[in-house]
């Protein structure tokens, strides 16, 4: 019994990212626009957009292989999975401990590999300079992320996302200095892992500028659908992944009663709603930099998150 | 038990004898392969039960060879048992592919002898256990790889790749050598027994280490001592490449670890960081190095530089706990290491059989004339794409399991007291996190630019697919990548004995835990589960390819590519090798290679093409190379003239020399 009461309490946080993702990618917009004193599209839009995307055709290039109808399953799938890691209003989910944030981190790069590898297949020139800049954006962030996850693992003594979660809300860990270095290594990390500005910008089709919407150039219909929500699921995520380390207050413990799962689960959206708002006030508050400048930024997130474990070795207390 | 896998190298040996007699004929080639492929089957079957039974005390055996006081010492421990088992697995899987491959072969008399002597050579070093009967073995490897590497001789880059190897071979033998004299003593005594048993002083001890460092690591493929490596590997045939990459290469860490951990009694901390410095640079040198390869067995040969890292940085990780007395942590660290010799092993073969089908359908090793193979070779494409991902360190397949290991080991280290290692490791782990990333991306672009996109000449257009031999040995690999990395207790379990053998400790018992996770050391700290974790990714893919193709529309059209609506009917506008890897370049490479890129671009009236030229520098050739070579060419011409004097001055030079060594002797304490 209390094992399926695990499985639904499991699949009711699957069905909660994945209903909830494109609603953050929605509402994000939507404060920009409200920033940019337009009005915006409705919140409800990126739903219709999918549901859309549903129903077209897709138009396929002539030579491209079932590598290129495969991989927005495969994204899909390793992105989701990836989201069902993470503890969004309970921790301690039975898939949990399955995984750790190593393997979230892979499971991401997993997704990002066959994107990159579609982009490469129908072989034009959008999808090459997508794919070699993502290759090249993740090369730096990915290990500046992995070195925030040796932080957190250092202070918490553990690489499990739930018992990291639980070791910051118990409160015994405090203000430290390489915490807060975590913190702006990883805000940094995802902003490039999620094309948003100043990294890449999830709205242009300008070829120059474009990466992650140049590697996807050639999807339509049901792939495309898959893909942006894909995309949407992977924002989240990160969101999601920020607020339950650094703000992992009212998360309802394994096994906790139906009352506390619904206390997690209103501040889960306040949460997200705040992360939502503060990427669109960054966003809106910053100019697209220059793809060669994006070295130096993630180069920068990479130092911090190296700093920030070398605290760590060096001195149990920082 | 000992003397099975000694009557596989015998068989070995007549097989590499008959080959040279029935070189001629037809049935030559199928003959060697098939008893390669047998004898290797049963060295495996001979590596697995000495790892799984380990008896105690480990088997020797005494043969009356080689030097006549000595005679020839065989010891089959755990850790020569799964090396062993390691070798053997790579050279079954390579004769098979080869039953297939070794039909194309031109010159089949210059490969099929060293073939099995190779073979033999490979087997006889790990059960070597005397000094003597090492340094031999390890040279009759050494020679009959070179002898393949010259297979192909009339090829001018061969010859060149033979020389620098065997330059280098010899060296690094030498070393060996002098590290053996060394662990002998003055006694002499050269079996691993005496050795094992004598603990040398600690000055003597660092010498050994750099030794043997230098020795075994240059066969190995550690930066700065891998410059033969990516020229002589891709020069071998295909499988020969397949071999010498994913398991001499583990022959030659079977000589550090059976040095360092075995014969040179218990480490100060300073080794393991010695060890982790090497490790963590050879591993992101190796990959920068192979993403900015075209030709895509010299990208493999690269890569495997890195590889050797990440198992050195293990090794190191080990050395470090076991000097603080850590044995769990020794027991994760080396744990993750011989998980990724194993690792390395299996998807390394399978990309350079890869790369061997491409090429003989081809006939072109260069990425720039390839392409869109995916569409006429679909099953080497997927074998290959599974070696990319498992390579790539990516779940749930094999690579990531023995680097999450790693990673796991190195988050066990700020308990280390040493300040030394507290600033090496941290370092390290970030190196090694950015080899990881980048081994991503060099796969992309050797898989995408090789299999994906359009045909880039004639041949890559009308390539077929390879025979079925080829195609069993590389998907038995990729079977293999797949199991590892969904089953990995039973992997770890599995070289328990082995790890025991050398840290003194083992991890816990991981397929006693609840649904195959693995745990190295507490749940609550971390666990993975490669089975729930595939089965759960496979679960939501067909889920959502079900719920799509319910719901959305199932139509499909067919149309030309979007180029901004130029479609160019050229395949040479897409992304080549040199393109991909251009953003890294610019990155890393103006630092690293002193990578220069120039536009010569015409004036506006003017037809002419413009002209990219990009300049790369190998800094460690430059700076650590080629003031040696010039130093050599240098004494060499000086010393020329020593070969034409006359009687008379000869006589007296012997004169001198005798007198000279005579005033040494006399004044010596």
């Amino acid at each position: 019994m209390a094992v399926i009461l695990d499985f639904a309490v499991q699949g009711v946080q699957m069905l909660l990212v994945l209903l909830l993702a494109p609603l953050l990618t929605g509402f994000t917009r939507k404060v920009k626009a409200r920033i940019l004193s337009r009005r915006g599209p409705p919140l409800l839009q990126p739903y219709r957009d999918l549901i859309r995307l549903m129903r077209k055709d897709a138009v396929m290039a002539e030579n491209a292989s079932w590598l290129f109808r495969v991989t927005p399953y495969i994204v899909f799938a390793a992105t989701w999975v990836a989201a069902a890691l993470i503890p969004t209003f309970a921790t301690g989910l039975i898939f949990s401990w399955s995984a750790d944030m190593i393997a979230i981190i892979a499971f991401l790069a997993s997704a990002r590999f066959f994107l990159a590898l579609a982009g490469l297949d129908v072989g034009t020139s959008f999808g090459g300079i997508g794919s070699s800049r993502e290759v090249m954006i993740a090369s730096l962030a990915e290990p500046a992320m992995l070195m925030t996850v040796f932080t957190l693992a250092l202070i918490a003594g553990s690489t499990q996302l739930s018992t990291v979660a639980a070791t910051m809300a118990s409160g015994d860990v405090g203000l430290r200095v390489s915490l807060g270095l975590a913190l702006i290594a990883l805000i940094m990390v995802a902003i490039a892992e999620n094309a948003r500005i100043p990294v890449d910008n999830p709205a242009t089709h300008l070829e120059l500028t474009m990466v992650h919407e140049a590697m996807v150039l050639e999807y339509s219909a049901r792939h495309l659908a898959l893909i942006d929500l894909a995309a949407s699921l992977k924002l989240l995520l990160y969101v999601s992944l920020i607020a339950c380390i650094f703000v992992p207050w009212s998360l309802a413990p394994a096994g906790a009663g139906l009352a506390a799962y619904a206390i997690g689960l209103a501040a889960y959206i306040v949460k997200l709603a705040a992360g939502g708002f503060l990427l669109a006030v960054f966003e809106t508050s910053i100019a697209k930099m220059r793809v060669f400048r994006v070295p130096q930024f993630l180069g920068a997130a990479l130092m911090l998150g190296l700093l920030a474990t070398l605290l760590r070795f060096v001195s149990g207390s920082m | 038990m000992i003397a099975l896998p000694l009557i596989c190298v015998a068989v070995l040996l007549s097989v590499a004898c008959l080959a040279v007699a029935a070189s001629r004929s037809r049935l030559a080639s199928p003959i060697v392969y098939w008893a390669c492929l047998l004898v290797s089957v049963a060295g495996l079957g001979c590596g697995l039960a000495g790892l799984f039974a380990a008896p105690t005390p480990a088997p020797t055996l005494t043969l009356p060879l080689g030097l006549p006081w000595i005679g020839a010492h065989f010891r089959l421990d755990a850790l020569s048992a799964f090396f062993l088992a390691v070798v053997n697995l790579g050279t079954a899987a390579a004769s098979l592919f080869a039953v297939g491959y070794g039909r194309h072969e031109k010159a089949p008399e210059r490969v099929l002898p060293f073939y099995a002597a190779f073979l033999a050579g490979m087997n006889l070093v790990v059960l070597a256990d005397d000094a003597f009967t090492f340094l031999v073995s390890w040279e009759f490897m050494s020679l009959s790889s070179w002898a393949l590497v010259m297979a192909h001789h009339r090829e001018r880059d061969n010859v060149q790749a033979g020389y620098i190897y065997l330059v280098m071979a010899s060296l690094g033998t030498l070393a060996l050598l002098l590290a053996f004299g060394l662990l002998a003593g003055p006694d002499g005594s050269y079996s691993f027994e005496t050795i094992r048993a004598t603990h040398p002083s600690a000055g003597l001890a660092a010498l050994v280490l750099g030794l043997v460092l230098f020795g075994a690591g240059s066969k190995a493929g550690i930066v700065p001592l891998h410059v033969w490596l990516p020229l002589a590997h891709p020069a071998a045939p295909s499988h020969v490449s397949a071999l010498m990459s994913g398991v001499m290469t583990k022959v030659a860490v079977y000589g550090s670890i059976r040095v360092l951990f075995d014969l040179l009694g218990t480490p100060s901390w300073w080794w393991g960081m010695v060890v982790l410095i090497l490790g963590g640079i050879t591993a992101v040198m190796g990959v920068l190095y192979a993403l900015m390869q075209h030709d895509l067995k010299r990208l493999l040969a690269y890569h495997t530089v890195e590889n050797i890292g990440i198992i050195y940085i293990g090794l190191g990780l080990a050395l470090a706990f076991r000097a603080n007395d850590m044995a769990l942590p020794a027991a994760l660290a080396a744990t993750a290491a011989l998980f990724h010799v194993f690792n390395h092993s299996v998807f390394k073969s399978l990309l350079f059989f890869g790369a061997g089908a491409v090429l003989n359908a081809t006939g072109e090793r260069d990425m720039e004339k390839l392409g869109g193979l995916i569409h006429r070779m679909p099953h080497t494409a997927l074998a290959f794409l599974i070696g990319c991902v498992a390579i790539s360190a990516l779940p749930p397949l094999n690579g990531f399991v023995s680097e999450w290991l790693t990673f796991q080991a190195i988050l066990l280290s700020p308990e280390v007291p040493q300040w030394g290692l507290k600033f090496t490791v941290p370092a390290v782990g970030a190196l090694l996190a950015l080899s990881a990333a980048l081994a991503a991306a060099c796969f992309v672009k050797a898989f995408g630019v090789t299999f994906l996109g359009r045909a880039r000449t004639p041949v890559a257009a009308g390539a077929h697919e390879t025979d079925r031999f080829s195609l069993a040995a590389m998907f038995a690999f990729a079977a293999l990548c797949l199991l590892a990395g969904i089953l990995p207790g039973f992997v770890i379990d599995g070289l328990a004995p082995a790890v025991q053998g050398i840290v003194g400790a083992r991890m816990p018992v991981q397929t006693s835990s609840p649904w195959l996770s693995i745990v190295p050391v507490m749940e609550s700290r971390s666990s993975y589960n490669g089975l729930i974790v595939f089965v759960f990714a496979l679960l939501t893919a067909s889920l959502s390819a079900y719920v799509i193709h319910r719901v959305a529309s199932n139509a499909l059209r067919r149309g030309p590519p979007w180029d901004c609506g130029y479609p160019d009917p050229t395949p040479v506008t897409q992304y080549s090798a040199d393109s991909f890897a251009q953003p890294i370049r610019r990155v890393f490479g103006t630092v690293v290679f002193r990578a220069r890129e120039q536009v010569a671009m015409p004036p506006p009236v003017d037809p002419r093409p413009a002209r990219l030229t990009v300049q790369l520098q190998d800094l460690i050739y430059d700076w650590l190379y080629a003031p040696v070579a010039l130093g050599v060419t240098f004494a060499s011409e000086r010393l020329n003239t020593l070969q034409f004097l006359t009687i008379r001055q000869y006589l007296s030079l012997v004169f001198f020399a005798l007198v000279s060594l005579l005033t040494v002797l006399a004044i010596w304490p």
